[in-house]
């Protein structure tokens, strides 16, 4: 393999893995919060490009006030799905909680399926991002750039508001001891909402982006970047962002690699994402950056 | 200024308070005092809103608080110092000490409260940036404290705070109630050590499985022998 086509796979594996660390993170601060395994949250991400294919294709708004819109619409659909889903079950038990994220998730499935239809959509990516440039003899998508640097700015815009600010610190106290925040002042079920509100933003940019590099979209395409991408958060230690950003990264990086070197396993292409996972699992049952936790019965 | 009438609460058909009724007023320090399973926790609780009554009211200065939710009531500078510290490990003793004064803007009262809590407690201030986590048993009850002053509190429950700690550190943590008292603070307290509460009490409740079966001033419950013989034992000193 030549180093040109080895950086055009790196590349791709980046652009991927960013796509995947930014629904990851999504998992895993919900279940930081929650203890919830949001199965939601991968159709949040679909609903996401749909928002966009409307706005683009249907609507004809322009893509630089479509996609702030996109992001605004499916954080509202997160938290729509938090308080309708989970926030009524808070003092159910957890397993209530996680069948209720099932039903929210077959519930937007063949919500958009009754709506919009079974049928593939072309994604209408706005031609500034899909442009070729030539690097010295590969051709690579401008999009290939754009992701990582948008998933860059996006993380230290994360990272800056779950240190720096106060809404931060509350879900940081919230994520640690319900009562207690409470009686510190903190409105939680507003935190919640919030935790909802920013994940399901940071899939959406995923989803636009995801939108434009893969440019059919379909009702149930939430399902395996859904499980991919719970399966980076749970590898990098769930309810550890840090983590699920390096679990989406090896998955992105690995899973193009694979198929780079490998072209024989490329139809398996999605169960490297599992054999990853008991394979990381058996070494390190919390995830890379997990912490050891007694589990209070 | 805190009035509990008639206090019931049941956890599953099973009644933890079977009806008390109690009175703290502005300025005093009021201890609870039982056994384990008396109910003395649950009554703090519910104050705080965190235990829903089956009957019964809690006042706070003629208000009703149960219908108060519970992260309302640090804005009208109740707050609670949970039995077992429960401070938040992973965010810094800075961080804990700012939670503590969430729902406040003054961000000059904040300040002055900030220099006050590490007047009360220099090892707080030494170690502000350490995650609490990382903190001994007894600069934890420390920060849990602090956190509570952080919020300004009127009045100040304390759920056990003496507990785990040496007796060097159980001395000095009575020395603060009482100090944080005479700032103005009305403090209910829960302790295990019905001595060490009693003498800072101004007024004692003597808990028994949900009812109130003795009250009365600090040094009068101290002298009592149905009081001596069951919660105070033959211990002396601290």
């Amino acid at each position: 393999m030549s180093i040109d086509l080895f950086l055009q796979h790196l590349s791709n594996g980046i652009s991927l893995g960013s796509l995947y660390a930014l629904i990851a993170i999504g998992y895993t601060m919900v279940y930081g919060i929650l203890r919830l395994i949001n199965f939601a949250h991968g159709d949040i991400f679909m609903m996401a490009t749909y928002f966009a294919f409307f706005g683009i294709a249907t609507f004809r708004i322009p893509w630089f006030i479509t996609f702030p819109l996109v992001l605004v619409l499916t954080a509202a659909l997160g938290m729509g799905v938090e308080a309708v889903a989970y926030r009524p079950l808070r003092d159910a038990p957890k397993i209530s909680l996680l069948i209720s994220a099932i039903g929210a998730s077959f519930f937007l499935e063949n919500l958009t399926i009754v709506l919009f239809g079974g049928v593939p959509r072309p994604f209408p990516a706005p031609k500034l991002f899909t442009d070729v440039v030539q690097v010295g003899t590969v051709a690579i998508q401008k999009l290939t750039f754009y992701i990582p640097i948008v998933t860059v700015l996006a993380l230290l815009g994360l990272v800056y508001l779950i240190n720096k600010t106060k809404t931060g610190m509350a879900m940081r106290a919230v994520s640690m001891d319900h009562e207690t925040a409470q009686v510190m002042g903190i409105n939680i079920n507003r935190t919640i909402s919030f935790t909802f509100g920013l994940g399901s933003l940071l899939a959406a940019v995923g989803g636009i982006m995801w939108g434009m590099k893969f440019p059919q979209i379909q009702p149930l395409m939430g399902v395996v970047p859904g499980l991919k991408c719970f399966i980076a958060a749970v590898i990098g230690g769930i309810g550890n962002i840090g983590g699920a950003v390096i679990g989406g990264f090896i998955l992105g990086i690995g899973e193009i690699m694979l198929v780079a070197f490998l072209p024989n396993l490329t139809g398996y292409r999605d169960a490297f994402a599992f054999v990853l996972l008991i394979l990381i699992l058996m070494s390190k049952p919390t995830g890379i950056l997990g912490e050891k936790t007694a589990e209070k019965v | 200024m805190l009035k509990i009438e008639d206090l019931v609460v049941a956890y599953g058909g099973i009644e933890a308070l079977k009806g008390i009724s109690l009175e703290v007023k502005e300025g005093q320090i009021v201890t609870l005092v039982g056994a384990n399973g008396a109910g003395k926790s649950t009554t703090l609780r519910t104050v705080i809103g965190l235990v829903k009554p089956v009957s019964g009211r809690v006042l706070f200065q003629g208000r009703d608080l149960l219908a108060e939710k519970t992260h309302h009531l640090a804005k009208q500078h109740i707050t609670l110092v949970p039995e077992g510290r429960r401070i938040f490990a992973k965010l810094t003793v800075l961080e804990n000490l700012k939670i503590g004064a969430f729902s406040r803007r003054d961000e000059k009262g904040i300040k002055a409260d900030l220099e006050w809590v590490f007047s009360l407690f220099p090892i707080l201030k030494e170690r502000s940036w350490q995650l609490a986590g990382t903190l001994s048993g007894g600069e934890q009850q420390m920060l849990a404290v602090g956190r509570a002053l952080m919020s300004r509190p009127r009045l100040l429950m304390m759920d056990e705070p003496s507990l785990g700690l040496a007796p060097l550190l159980v001395k000095e943590i009575f020395r603060i109630i009482k100090e944080i008292n005479q700032q103005g603070v009305t403090i209910l307290l829960i302790e295990q050590n019905a001595n060490a509460a009693l003498r800072i009490a101004d007024q004692g409740y003597v808990l028994e499985t949900g009812r109130i079966v003795l009250q009365g001033s600090g040094q009068e419950l101290l002298a009592n022998q149905q009081v001596k013989a069951a919660y105070l034992g033959k211990r002396r000193g601290i």
